[in-house]
Protein backbone atom coordinates (compact mmCIF):
# COMPACT_ATOMS: atom_id res chain seq x y z
CA UNK A 1 0.00 0.00 0.00
CA UNK A 2 1.59 3.50 -0.74
CA UNK A 3 1.83 6.04 1.95
CA UNK A 4 -1.53 6.71 3.66
CA UNK A 5 0.17 10.17 5.32
CA UNK A 6 0.20 11.50 1.73
CA UNK A 7 -2.89 12.05 0.74
CA UNK A 8 -4.96 15.43 1.69
CA UNK A 9 -8.26 15.38 4.13
CA UNK A 10 -10.55 14.79 1.21
CA UNK A 11 -8.18 12.05 -0.66
CA UNK A 12 -8.33 10.71 2.65
CA UNK A 13 -12.00 10.94 2.95
CA UNK A 14 -13.02 9.69 -0.69
CA UNK A 15 -10.27 7.04 -0.08
CA UNK A 16 -12.13 5.72 2.81
CA UNK A 17 -15.60 5.76 1.09
CA UNK A 18 -14.44 3.80 -2.32
CA UNK A 19 -13.65 0.99 0.65
CA UNK A 20 -9.53 1.24 -1.00
CA UNK A 21 -8.33 1.03 2.60
CA UNK A 22 -10.07 0.94 6.19
CA UNK A 23 -9.85 3.53 8.78
CA UNK A 24 -7.88 1.74 10.86
CA UNK A 25 -4.82 1.15 7.57
CA UNK A 26 -4.95 4.75 7.77
CA UNK A 27 -5.19 5.55 11.62
CA UNK A 28 -2.53 3.15 11.72
CA UNK A 29 -0.14 4.85 9.20
CA UNK A 30 -0.68 8.08 11.36
CA UNK A 31 0.29 6.32 14.64
CA UNK A 32 3.40 4.93 13.26
CA UNK A 33 4.56 8.24 11.86
CA UNK A 34 4.03 9.87 15.17
CA UNK A 35 6.04 7.39 16.73
CA UNK A 36 8.92 8.10 14.29
CA UNK A 37 8.20 11.62 14.98
CA UNK A 38 9.60 12.55 18.70
CA UNK A 39 12.55 14.75 17.78
CA UNK A 40 9.83 17.14 16.52
CA UNK A 41 8.41 17.22 20.04
CA UNK A 42 4.94 18.23 18.02
CA UNK A 43 2.76 15.62 20.12
CA UNK A 44 2.54 16.40 23.61
CA UNK A 45 0.28 13.50 24.07
CA UNK A 46 -0.41 10.96 22.11
CA UNK A 47 -3.51 8.89 22.08
CA UNK A 48 -3.33 5.86 19.70
CA UNK A 49 -5.52 3.72 21.43
CA UNK A 50 -7.82 6.04 21.04
CA UNK A 51 -7.32 6.76 17.23
CA UNK A 52 -7.37 2.96 17.02
CA UNK A 53 -11.13 2.22 18.79
CA UNK A 54 -12.51 5.46 17.06
CA UNK A 55 -11.43 4.51 13.57
CA UNK A 56 -12.76 0.76 14.40
CA UNK A 57 -16.60 2.33 14.86
CA UNK A 58 -16.02 4.44 11.82
CA UNK A 59 -15.24 1.02 9.75
CA UNK A 60 -17.89 -0.26 11.34
CA UNK A 61 -20.31 3.19 10.00
CA UNK A 62 -18.83 3.00 7.00
CA UNK A 63 -19.90 -0.30 6.10
CA UNK A 64 -23.41 0.65 7.34
CA UNK A 65 -23.00 3.07 5.39
CA UNK A 66 -23.54 5.51 7.97
CA UNK A 67 -20.29 7.14 7.49
CA UNK A 68 -20.42 10.98 8.88
CA UNK A 69 -18.53 13.61 6.94
CA UNK A 70 -15.50 13.28 8.79
CA UNK A 71 -15.26 9.20 9.24
CA UNK A 72 -12.37 7.55 10.27
CA UNK A 73 -10.24 11.14 9.39
CA UNK A 74 -7.22 11.17 11.48
CA UNK A 75 -6.44 14.57 13.21
CA UNK A 76 -4.53 16.14 15.68
CA UNK A 77 -5.79 18.78 18.80
CA UNK A 78 -4.48 21.72 19.88
CA UNK A 79 -3.53 20.99 23.86
CA UNK A 80 -5.40 24.16 24.08
CA UNK A 81 -9.37 22.45 23.74
CA UNK A 82 -10.21 20.69 26.69
CA UNK A 83 -10.73 16.39 26.22
CA UNK A 84 -12.53 14.35 28.05
CA UNK A 85 -10.58 11.57 30.17
CA UNK A 86 -7.16 13.13 28.18
CA UNK A 87 -4.76 15.74 29.61
CA UNK A 88 -5.14 19.06 28.96
CA UNK A 89 -2.18 21.70 30.10
CA UNK A 90 -2.42 24.71 27.92
CA UNK A 91 1.31 23.91 27.71
CA UNK A 92 1.58 25.41 30.91
CA UNK A 93 3.53 23.63 34.03
CA UNK A 94 0.35 25.31 35.96
CA UNK A 95 -1.71 22.77 34.35
CA UNK A 96 0.38 19.32 34.22
CA UNK A 97 -1.71 16.85 34.83
CA UNK A 98 -5.51 18.10 34.14
CA UNK A 99 -7.87 16.02 33.14
CA UNK A 100 -10.64 17.38 31.79
CA UNK A 101 -14.13 15.74 33.04
CA UNK A 102 -16.06 17.30 30.02
CA UNK A 103 -15.17 18.18 25.88
CA UNK A 104 -14.81 21.02 23.87
CA UNK A 105 -17.74 22.08 22.04
CA UNK A 106 -15.59 22.13 19.11
CA UNK A 107 -14.16 18.56 19.38
CA UNK A 108 -17.04 16.88 20.79
CA UNK A 109 -18.54 18.51 17.11
CA UNK A 110 -15.71 16.58 15.05
CA UNK A 111 -15.87 13.13 16.75
CA UNK A 112 -19.42 13.58 16.48
CA UNK A 113 -18.78 13.96 12.51
CA UNK A 114 -16.56 10.75 12.97
CA UNK A 115 -12.99 11.88 13.33
CA UNK A 116 -10.50 10.72 15.34
CA UNK A 117 -7.57 11.74 17.52
CA UNK A 118 -4.06 10.89 17.30
CA UNK A 119 -3.22 13.53 20.14
CA UNK A 120 -2.78 16.50 21.69
CA UNK A 121 -0.31 18.96 19.60
CA UNK A 122 2.32 21.20 21.12
CA UNK A 123 1.86 25.42 21.61
CA UNK A 124 2.99 27.97 23.31
CA UNK A 125 1.90 28.66 26.80
CA UNK A 126 -1.66 29.69 27.03
CA UNK A 127 -1.44 30.38 23.51
CA UNK A 128 1.01 32.79 24.21
CA UNK A 129 3.59 33.49 21.59
CA UNK A 130 4.58 33.26 17.96
CA UNK A 131 7.49 30.74 18.00
CA UNK A 132 5.82 27.76 19.84
CA UNK A 133 9.35 28.56 21.94
CA UNK A 134 7.22 29.57 25.42
CA UNK A 135 5.96 25.63 25.94
CA UNK A 136 6.93 24.56 29.20
CA UNK A 137 7.09 21.47 27.66
CA UNK A 138 9.82 22.58 24.83
CA UNK A 139 9.40 24.14 21.94
CA UNK A 140 7.70 22.14 19.01
CA UNK A 141 10.07 21.85 15.65
CA UNK A 142 9.09 22.67 12.08
CA UNK A 143 9.65 20.16 9.26
CA UNK A 144 11.22 22.88 7.36
CA UNK A 145 14.76 23.58 7.18
CA UNK A 146 16.79 26.33 5.33
CA UNK A 147 18.09 25.52 2.46
CA UNK A 148 20.99 28.43 0.41
CA UNK A 149 21.35 28.78 -3.05
CA UNK A 150 23.63 25.63 -3.39
CA UNK A 151 21.14 23.61 -2.21
CA UNK A 152 23.22 22.82 1.14
CA UNK A 153 20.43 22.67 3.88
CA UNK A 154 20.93 24.12 7.16
CA UNK A 155 21.06 21.34 10.28
CA UNK A 156 19.86 24.92 12.39
CA UNK A 157 16.05 24.30 13.84
CA UNK A 158 13.32 26.05 12.10
CA UNK A 159 10.56 27.20 14.88
CA UNK A 160 6.54 26.13 13.51
CA UNK A 161 5.42 29.55 14.31
CA UNK A 162 2.86 29.87 17.46
CA UNK A 163 0.91 29.51 19.04
CA UNK A 164 -0.57 26.76 17.05
CA UNK A 165 3.15 25.83 16.30
CA UNK A 166 2.06 21.79 17.19
CA UNK A 167 -0.96 22.18 15.10
CA UNK A 168 1.03 23.08 11.91
CA UNK A 169 4.12 20.88 12.53
CA UNK A 170 2.25 18.00 12.78
CA UNK A 171 0.18 19.03 9.87
CA UNK A 172 3.36 19.61 7.36
CA UNK A 173 5.23 17.28 8.52
CA UNK A 174 2.19 14.88 7.77
CA UNK A 175 1.92 13.63 11.43
CA UNK A 176 -2.04 14.20 11.15
CA UNK A 177 -4.72 15.15 7.94
CA UNK A 178 -5.63 18.46 10.35
CA UNK A 179 -5.31 20.12 13.23
CA UNK A 180 -7.48 22.26 15.76
CA UNK A 181 -5.65 25.36 16.32
CA UNK A 182 -7.22 28.95 17.87
CA UNK A 183 -6.36 32.19 17.01
CA UNK A 184 -6.10 35.66 19.37
CA UNK A 185 -3.72 37.54 17.38
CA UNK A 186 -2.10 35.30 14.45
CA UNK A 187 -2.35 32.44 16.00
CA UNK A 188 -3.35 29.92 13.20
CA UNK A 189 -2.29 32.21 10.34
CA UNK A 190 1.15 32.87 10.96
CA UNK A 191 1.89 29.10 11.63
CA UNK A 192 0.35 28.12 8.95
CA UNK A 193 2.39 30.41 6.94
CA UNK A 194 5.83 29.71 8.53
CA UNK A 195 4.95 25.85 7.50
CA UNK A 196 3.34 26.02 3.88
CA UNK A 197 -0.38 24.98 5.31
CA UNK A 198 -3.67 26.43 5.09
CA UNK A 199 -5.05 27.86 8.11
CA UNK A 200 -8.11 30.08 8.94
CA UNK A 201 -9.60 32.11 11.30
CA UNK A 202 -13.18 32.55 11.03
CA UNK A 203 -15.52 35.19 12.07
CA UNK A 204 -15.50 35.44 15.87
CA UNK A 205 -18.25 33.58 17.11
CA UNK A 206 -18.43 31.12 13.97
CA UNK A 207 -16.84 28.31 16.22
CA UNK A 208 -17.91 28.07 20.23
CA UNK A 209 -15.11 28.78 22.42
CA UNK A 210 -16.62 26.49 25.66
CA UNK A 211 -14.35 24.42 26.44
CA UNK A 212 -11.19 25.96 24.70
CA UNK A 213 -8.74 27.19 27.56
CA UNK A 214 -9.40 31.04 27.65
CA UNK A 215 -6.68 33.91 26.85
CA UNK A 216 -8.82 36.66 25.35
CA UNK A 217 -11.86 36.23 25.02
CA UNK A 218 -12.88 38.74 22.73
CA UNK A 219 -10.42 38.23 20.19
CA UNK A 220 -10.12 34.07 20.48
CA UNK A 221 -11.33 32.01 17.78
CA UNK A 222 -11.22 28.31 16.88
CA UNK A 223 -10.25 27.39 13.67
CA UNK A 224 -8.59 24.22 11.34
CA UNK A 225 -4.86 24.35 10.25
CA UNK A 226 -4.95 21.18 7.01
CA UNK A 227 -2.85 20.66 3.62
CA UNK A 228 -5.16 22.35 0.99
CA UNK A 229 -8.02 25.01 1.42
CA UNK A 230 -10.12 22.28 0.53
CA UNK A 231 -9.49 20.20 3.47
CA UNK A 232 -9.91 23.19 5.82
CA UNK A 233 -13.57 24.19 4.14
CA UNK A 234 -14.30 20.27 5.01
CA UNK A 235 -13.12 20.64 9.03
CA UNK A 236 -14.34 24.25 9.47
CA UNK A 237 -18.07 22.98 8.55
CA UNK A 238 -17.80 20.00 11.23
CA UNK A 239 -16.10 22.84 14.13
CA UNK A 240 -18.43 25.75 13.45
CA UNK A 241 -22.10 25.84 14.57
CA UNK A 242 -24.34 27.82 17.17
CA UNK A 243 -23.79 26.26 20.99
CA UNK A 244 -25.88 27.52 24.03
CA UNK A 245 -22.60 27.11 26.04
CA UNK A 246 -21.16 30.02 24.37
CA UNK A 247 -23.33 33.19 24.22
CA UNK A 248 -20.88 35.00 21.91
CA UNK A 249 -22.02 32.18 19.29
CA UNK A 250 -23.73 32.84 16.40
CA UNK A 251 -26.90 31.20 15.93
CA UNK A 252 -26.25 30.76 12.12
CA UNK A 253 -26.37 27.88 9.55
CA UNK A 254 -23.25 26.31 8.40
CA UNK A 255 -22.91 26.36 5.34
CA UNK A 256 -21.07 23.55 3.70
CA UNK A 257 -17.96 25.57 2.86
CA UNK A 258 -16.22 22.62 -0.15
CA UNK A 259 -18.74 23.48 -1.96
CA UNK A 260 -17.17 27.43 -2.71
CA UNK A 261 -14.03 25.82 -2.93
CA UNK A 262 -13.23 25.97 -7.05
CA UNK A 263 -16.24 28.63 -6.97
CA UNK A 264 -15.49 31.68 -9.81
CA UNK A 265 -13.79 34.67 -8.71
CA UNK A 266 -14.79 37.03 -11.49
CA UNK A 267 -15.44 40.30 -10.79
CA UNK A 268 -14.67 39.71 -6.74
CA UNK A 269 -13.21 42.99 -5.47
CA UNK A 270 -9.97 42.51 -3.96
CA UNK A 271 -8.76 45.58 -1.69
CA UNK A 272 -4.83 46.22 -1.45
CA UNK A 273 -4.17 48.53 1.68
CA UNK A 274 -1.38 50.65 1.12
CA UNK A 275 -1.14 50.91 4.94
CA UNK A 276 -0.52 47.09 4.75
CA UNK A 277 3.26 48.28 2.60
CA UNK A 278 4.96 49.20 5.81
CA UNK A 279 8.44 50.52 5.54
CA UNK A 280 11.43 47.98 5.59
CA UNK A 281 8.97 45.55 4.52
CA UNK A 282 11.45 43.15 2.87
CA UNK A 283 11.50 43.04 -0.77
CA UNK A 284 10.95 39.26 -1.04
CA UNK A 285 7.47 39.45 0.64
CA UNK A 286 6.49 42.47 -1.14
CA UNK A 287 7.57 40.44 -4.63
CA UNK A 288 5.18 37.77 -3.08
CA UNK A 289 2.06 39.90 -2.57
CA UNK A 290 2.78 41.12 -5.90
CA UNK A 291 2.51 38.01 -7.28
CA UNK A 292 -0.48 37.19 -4.96
CA UNK A 293 -2.13 39.88 -7.22
CA UNK A 294 -1.55 39.12 -10.58
CA UNK A 295 -2.71 35.55 -9.64
CA UNK A 296 -6.12 36.95 -8.49
CA UNK A 297 -6.05 39.52 -10.92
CA UNK A 298 -5.35 36.64 -14.13
CA UNK A 299 -8.16 34.81 -11.93
CA UNK A 300 -10.52 37.50 -13.15
CA UNK A 301 -10.83 39.42 -9.46
CA UNK A 302 -10.65 43.72 -9.79
CA UNK A 303 -7.78 44.77 -7.55
CA UNK A 304 -8.16 48.26 -5.84
CA UNK A 305 -6.39 50.01 -3.60
CA UNK A 306 -7.77 50.80 -0.35
CA UNK A 307 -6.76 52.37 2.89
CA UNK A 308 -6.99 51.09 6.61
CA UNK A 309 -5.58 54.25 8.15
CA UNK A 310 -5.37 52.96 11.98
CA UNK A 311 -3.64 49.54 10.74
CA UNK A 312 -0.68 50.66 12.51
CA UNK A 313 -2.26 50.80 15.88
CA UNK A 314 -3.50 47.24 15.85
CA UNK A 315 -0.55 46.11 17.21
CA UNK A 316 0.13 48.30 20.35
CA UNK A 317 -3.86 48.28 21.04
CA UNK A 318 -4.01 44.91 20.84
CA UNK A 319 -0.74 44.63 23.69
CA UNK A 320 -3.61 46.21 25.77
CA UNK A 321 -6.81 44.78 25.10
CA UNK A 322 -4.89 40.82 25.47
CA UNK A 323 -3.22 40.96 28.23
CA UNK A 324 -5.49 42.70 29.82
CA UNK A 325 -8.20 40.09 29.21
CA UNK A 326 -5.24 37.42 30.01
CA UNK A 327 -5.04 38.96 33.54
CA UNK A 328 -8.58 38.53 34.09
CA UNK A 329 -8.95 34.79 32.72
CA UNK A 330 -5.82 33.51 34.20
CA UNK A 331 -6.85 34.51 37.53
CA UNK A 332 -8.32 31.30 38.31
CA UNK A 333 -5.36 29.29 38.38
CA UNK A 334 -4.86 29.95 41.90
CA UNK A 335 -3.72 26.04 43.19
CA UNK A 336 -6.98 25.31 44.81
CA UNK A 337 -9.45 23.58 42.24
CA UNK A 338 -6.79 22.02 39.74
CA UNK A 339 -3.21 22.15 38.41
CA UNK A 340 0.02 22.74 40.34
CA UNK A 341 -0.46 24.00 43.92
CA UNK A 342 2.06 25.36 46.12
CA UNK A 343 1.78 25.66 50.07
CA UNK A 344 2.83 28.74 51.78
CA UNK A 345 2.19 30.07 55.55
CA UNK A 346 -1.11 31.57 54.32
CA UNK A 347 -3.64 31.54 51.62
CA UNK A 348 -1.74 34.37 49.75
CA UNK A 349 1.42 32.60 49.90
CA UNK A 350 -0.19 29.77 48.20
CA UNK A 351 -1.25 31.90 45.31
CA UNK A 352 1.60 33.93 44.98
CA UNK A 353 4.12 30.78 45.33
CA UNK A 354 1.72 28.71 42.97
CA UNK A 355 1.23 31.40 40.44
CA UNK A 356 5.19 32.25 40.09
CA UNK A 357 6.27 28.48 39.83
CA UNK A 358 3.25 27.40 37.95
CA UNK A 359 3.44 30.53 35.04
CA UNK A 360 6.44 30.95 32.46
CA UNK A 361 7.76 34.13 31.98
CA UNK A 362 6.02 35.33 29.10
CA UNK A 363 2.52 34.32 30.18
CA UNK A 364 3.71 36.32 34.00
CA UNK A 365 4.78 39.36 31.92
CA UNK A 366 1.42 39.21 29.98
CA UNK A 367 -0.86 39.03 33.32
CA UNK A 368 1.24 41.82 34.81
CA UNK A 369 1.29 44.38 31.76
CA UNK A 370 -2.56 43.16 31.77
CA UNK A 371 -2.78 43.81 35.56
CA UNK A 372 -1.21 47.08 35.02
CA UNK A 373 -3.32 48.65 32.65
CA UNK A 374 -6.66 47.62 34.59
CA UNK A 375 -5.33 48.91 37.52
CA UNK A 376 -7.05 52.05 38.99
CA UNK A 377 -6.35 55.35 37.71
CA UNK A 378 -4.36 53.64 34.28
CA UNK A 379 -7.96 51.55 32.97
CA UNK A 380 -8.63 54.89 30.88
CA UNK A 381 -5.53 55.99 29.78
CA UNK A 382 -4.81 52.50 28.51
CA UNK A 383 -7.72 50.14 28.48
CA UNK A 384 -10.63 52.16 27.54
CA UNK A 385 -8.02 54.21 24.96
CA UNK A 386 -7.26 50.97 23.05
CA UNK A 387 -11.24 50.05 23.65
CA UNK A 388 -11.55 53.40 21.09
CA UNK A 389 -9.14 52.67 18.25
CA UNK A 390 -10.30 49.23 18.05
CA UNK A 391 -13.52 51.15 17.27
CA UNK A 392 -11.67 52.72 14.34
CA UNK A 393 -9.85 50.10 13.63
CA UNK A 394 -12.86 48.18 12.63
CA UNK A 395 -14.40 50.79 11.32
CA UNK A 396 -11.84 51.30 8.56
CA UNK A 397 -13.06 47.71 7.67
CA UNK A 398 -16.41 48.79 7.69
CA UNK A 399 -15.93 51.38 5.28
CA UNK A 400 -14.01 49.34 2.84
CA UNK A 401 -16.36 46.83 2.48
CA UNK A 402 -19.39 48.81 2.15
CA UNK A 403 -17.34 51.06 -0.79
CA UNK A 404 -17.64 47.23 -2.43
CA UNK A 405 -14.58 44.87 -1.60
CA UNK A 406 -15.43 41.43 -0.72
CA UNK A 407 -11.89 40.70 0.77
CA UNK A 408 -8.44 41.77 1.18
CA UNK A 409 -4.92 40.35 -0.18
CA UNK A 410 -2.03 40.80 2.63
CA UNK A 411 0.78 39.07 3.08
CA UNK A 412 0.58 36.70 6.10
CA UNK A 413 4.10 37.58 7.86
CA UNK A 414 6.33 40.12 7.67
CA UNK A 415 9.33 37.17 7.18
CA UNK A 416 9.62 33.84 6.72
CA UNK A 417 10.14 31.64 10.10
CA UNK A 418 13.76 31.77 12.02
CA UNK A 419 15.31 29.61 13.78
CA UNK A 420 14.78 28.71 17.66
CA UNK A 421 16.02 30.99 20.16
CA UNK A 422 16.52 33.80 17.25
CA UNK A 423 13.89 36.77 18.13
CA UNK A 424 12.73 38.15 21.26
CA UNK A 425 15.44 37.19 23.78
CA UNK A 426 16.27 40.47 24.21
CA UNK A 427 12.75 42.50 23.82
CA UNK A 428 9.65 40.82 23.94
CA UNK A 429 8.31 43.40 21.27
CA UNK A 430 11.15 41.84 18.53
CA UNK A 431 8.22 38.96 18.97
CA UNK A 432 5.50 40.55 19.17
CA UNK A 433 5.92 42.32 15.62
CA UNK A 434 5.52 38.71 13.86
CA UNK A 435 1.62 39.36 14.06
CA UNK A 436 1.88 42.81 12.35
CA UNK A 437 -0.70 41.41 9.49
CA UNK A 438 -2.74 39.91 10.82
CA UNK A 439 -3.60 40.90 14.56
CA UNK A 440 -6.07 43.67 12.96
CA UNK A 441 -8.52 40.46 11.56
CA UNK A 442 -8.62 39.49 15.00
CA UNK A 443 -9.56 43.65 16.38
CA UNK A 444 -12.05 43.59 13.87
CA UNK A 445 -13.63 40.06 14.01
CA UNK A 446 -13.19 39.23 11.06
CA UNK A 447 -12.07 36.26 8.69
CA UNK A 448 -8.82 35.47 7.58
CA UNK A 449 -7.38 32.51 5.59
CA UNK A 450 -3.67 31.83 4.87
CA UNK A 451 -2.89 30.23 1.65
CA UNK A 452 1.20 29.10 0.60
CA UNK A 453 2.52 31.37 -1.78
CA UNK A 454 5.91 30.06 -2.48
CA UNK A 455 9.41 29.92 -0.93
CA UNK A 456 11.92 32.46 0.63
CA UNK A 457 15.60 32.76 -0.98
CA UNK A 458 16.34 30.25 1.98
CA UNK A 459 14.01 27.40 1.08
CA UNK A 460 11.25 28.46 3.77
CA UNK A 461 7.60 28.51 2.64
CA UNK A 462 5.54 32.17 2.86
CA UNK A 463 2.20 32.45 3.09
CA UNK A 464 -0.33 35.16 1.65
CA UNK A 465 -3.59 36.21 4.37
CA UNK A 466 -7.21 37.05 2.85
CA UNK A 467 -9.36 38.71 5.09
CA UNK A 468 -12.89 38.67 4.67
CA UNK A 469 -16.49 40.53 5.48
CA UNK A 470 -17.90 38.84 8.60
CA UNK A 471 -19.53 35.13 8.14
CA UNK A 472 -18.21 35.53 4.44
CA UNK A 473 -15.96 33.04 4.64
CA UNK A 474 -16.77 30.75 1.49
CA UNK A 475 -15.63 34.20 -0.26
CA UNK A 476 -12.44 33.19 0.99
CA UNK A 477 -12.14 29.63 0.20
CA UNK A 478 -12.96 30.24 -2.92
CA UNK A 479 -9.94 32.58 -3.65
CA UNK A 480 -7.54 30.87 -1.61
CA UNK A 481 -8.07 28.41 -3.81
CA UNK A 482 -7.47 30.62 -6.59
CA UNK A 483 -4.13 31.36 -5.23
CA UNK A 484 -3.46 27.81 -4.37
CA UNK A 485 -4.16 26.75 -8.13
CA UNK A 486 -1.98 29.54 -9.35
CA UNK A 487 1.14 29.45 -6.75
CA UNK A 488 4.14 27.17 -7.33
CA UNK A 489 3.64 23.92 -5.49
CA UNK A 490 5.79 24.29 -3.00
CA UNK A 491 5.36 20.39 -1.77
CA UNK A 492 6.49 19.12 1.80
CA UNK A 493 9.74 18.47 3.38
CA UNK A 494 10.93 14.70 3.66
CA UNK A 495 11.05 13.27 6.60
CA UNK A 496 14.57 13.49 8.11
CA UNK A 497 13.47 12.99 11.46
CA UNK A 498 12.37 9.50 11.49
CA UNK B 1 5.17 56.45 31.17
CA UNK B 2 7.19 53.82 32.86
CA UNK B 3 7.22 51.84 36.25
CA UNK B 4 9.30 52.19 38.73
CA UNK B 5 10.24 49.14 41.27
CA UNK B 6 7.49 49.99 43.78
CA UNK B 7 4.74 49.63 41.14
CA UNK B 8 6.18 46.33 39.62
CA UNK B 9 6.05 45.23 42.59
CA UNK B 10 2.89 46.63 43.41
CA UNK B 11 1.48 44.94 39.88
CA UNK B 12 3.35 41.49 41.41
CA UNK B 13 0.84 41.55 44.65
CA UNK B 14 -2.13 42.60 42.36
CA UNK B 15 -1.86 40.02 40.20
CA UNK B 16 -0.49 37.34 42.82
CA UNK B 17 2.28 36.34 41.43
CA UNK B 18 5.32 36.28 43.70
CA UNK B 19 8.14 38.11 42.35
CA UNK B 20 12.11 37.98 43.64
CA UNK B 21 13.98 40.74 44.31
CA UNK B 22 16.58 39.67 41.85
CA UNK B 23 13.85 39.00 39.00
CA UNK B 24 12.13 42.60 39.71
CA UNK B 25 14.42 44.82 37.71
CA UNK B 26 14.54 42.77 34.54
CA UNK B 27 10.32 42.53 34.63
CA UNK B 28 10.69 45.96 35.38
CA UNK B 29 12.36 46.78 31.88
CA UNK B 30 10.17 44.60 30.14
CA UNK B 31 7.35 46.21 31.10
CA UNK B 32 8.85 49.06 30.63
CA UNK B 33 9.67 48.16 26.91
CA UNK B 34 6.09 47.54 25.70
CA UNK B 35 4.71 50.47 27.49
CA UNK B 36 6.97 52.48 25.21
CA UNK B 37 5.43 50.49 22.63
CA UNK B 38 2.29 51.04 23.18
CA UNK B 39 2.65 54.90 23.84
CA UNK B 40 2.15 55.72 20.43
CA UNK B 41 -1.65 54.66 20.94
CA UNK B 42 -1.55 58.52 22.89
CA UNK B 43 -0.92 60.38 19.70
CA UNK B 44 -4.71 58.88 18.22
CA UNK B 45 -7.74 61.27 18.36
CA UNK B 46 -10.50 59.80 19.90
CA UNK B 47 -13.05 62.43 20.45
CA UNK B 48 -16.37 61.23 20.75
CA UNK B 49 -15.16 57.24 19.41
CA UNK B 50 -16.99 54.59 21.70
CA UNK B 51 -15.16 51.70 23.13
CA UNK B 52 -15.61 48.58 21.51
CA UNK B 53 -17.68 46.48 23.83
CA UNK B 54 -18.69 43.91 21.10
CA UNK B 55 -16.58 43.24 17.75
CA UNK B 56 -20.05 42.57 15.80
CA UNK B 57 -23.32 43.08 16.45
CA UNK B 58 -25.44 40.87 18.56
CA UNK B 59 -27.78 40.65 21.27
CA UNK B 60 -26.84 38.95 24.14
CA UNK B 61 -28.45 35.77 24.54
CA UNK B 62 -30.65 35.16 27.44
CA UNK B 63 -31.96 31.83 29.04
CA UNK B 64 -34.55 31.20 31.69
CA UNK B 65 -32.69 31.00 35.34
CA UNK B 66 -32.68 27.06 35.87
CA UNK B 67 -30.42 24.86 37.38
CA UNK B 68 -28.64 23.14 34.41
CA UNK B 69 -26.49 20.72 36.06
CA UNK B 70 -25.00 19.74 39.30
CA UNK B 71 -24.62 16.75 41.37
CA UNK B 72 -21.36 16.07 39.82
CA UNK B 73 -19.36 16.92 43.09
CA UNK B 74 -16.57 13.99 42.25
CA UNK B 75 -15.90 15.46 38.66
CA UNK B 76 -15.57 19.23 40.24
CA UNK B 77 -13.24 17.97 42.59
CA UNK B 78 -11.18 15.09 40.29
CA UNK B 79 -8.19 17.79 39.23
CA UNK B 80 -8.46 19.55 42.90
CA UNK B 81 -4.54 19.32 44.57
CA UNK B 82 -6.08 18.63 47.81
CA UNK B 83 -10.03 17.50 48.81
CA UNK B 84 -11.44 16.42 51.61
CA UNK B 85 -15.30 15.30 52.17
CA UNK B 86 -16.65 16.65 49.30
CA UNK B 87 -14.92 20.28 49.56
CA UNK B 88 -11.63 22.30 48.44
CA UNK B 89 -9.05 22.11 51.01
CA UNK B 90 -7.31 25.92 51.66
CA UNK B 91 -4.85 27.05 54.58
CA UNK B 92 -6.76 28.46 56.99
CA UNK B 93 -8.26 32.26 56.06
CA UNK B 94 -9.81 32.73 59.39
CA UNK B 95 -7.66 33.44 62.70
Amino acid sequence: MSDLTRLTLAEARDGLSARKFSAVELNQSFIDAVARANSLNVYLVETPEKALAQAKASDERIARGEAGPLEGIPLGVKDLYATEGVQTTAASHILEGFIPQYESTVTANLWRDGATMLGKLNLDEFAMGSSNETSYFGPAISPWRRQGADGKVSDAKIVPGGSSGGSAAAVAARLCLGATATDTGGSIRQPAAFTGTVGIKPTYGRCSRFGIVAFASSLDQAGPIARTVRDTAILLRSMAGHDPKDTTSVDAPVPDYEKSVGASVKGKVIGIPKEYRLDGLSAEIAALWDRGVEWLKAAGAEIREISLPHTRHALPAYYIVAPAEASSNLARYDGVRYGLRKTGKDIVDLYELTRAEGFGKEVRRRIMIGTYVLSAGYYDAYYLRAQKIRTLIKRDFDLAYQAGVDAILTPATPSPAFALGEKGSADPVEMYLNDVFTVTVNMAGLPGLVVPGGLSSDGLPLGLQLIGRPFEEETLFALGQAIEEAAPKIGLPEAWWA
Amino acid sequence: MSVDLATVRRIAHLARIRVSEEEAPYLQNEINSILSFVEELNAVDVEGVEPMTSVLPMAMKKRADVVTDGNIVDKVLANAPAREDGFFVVPKVIE
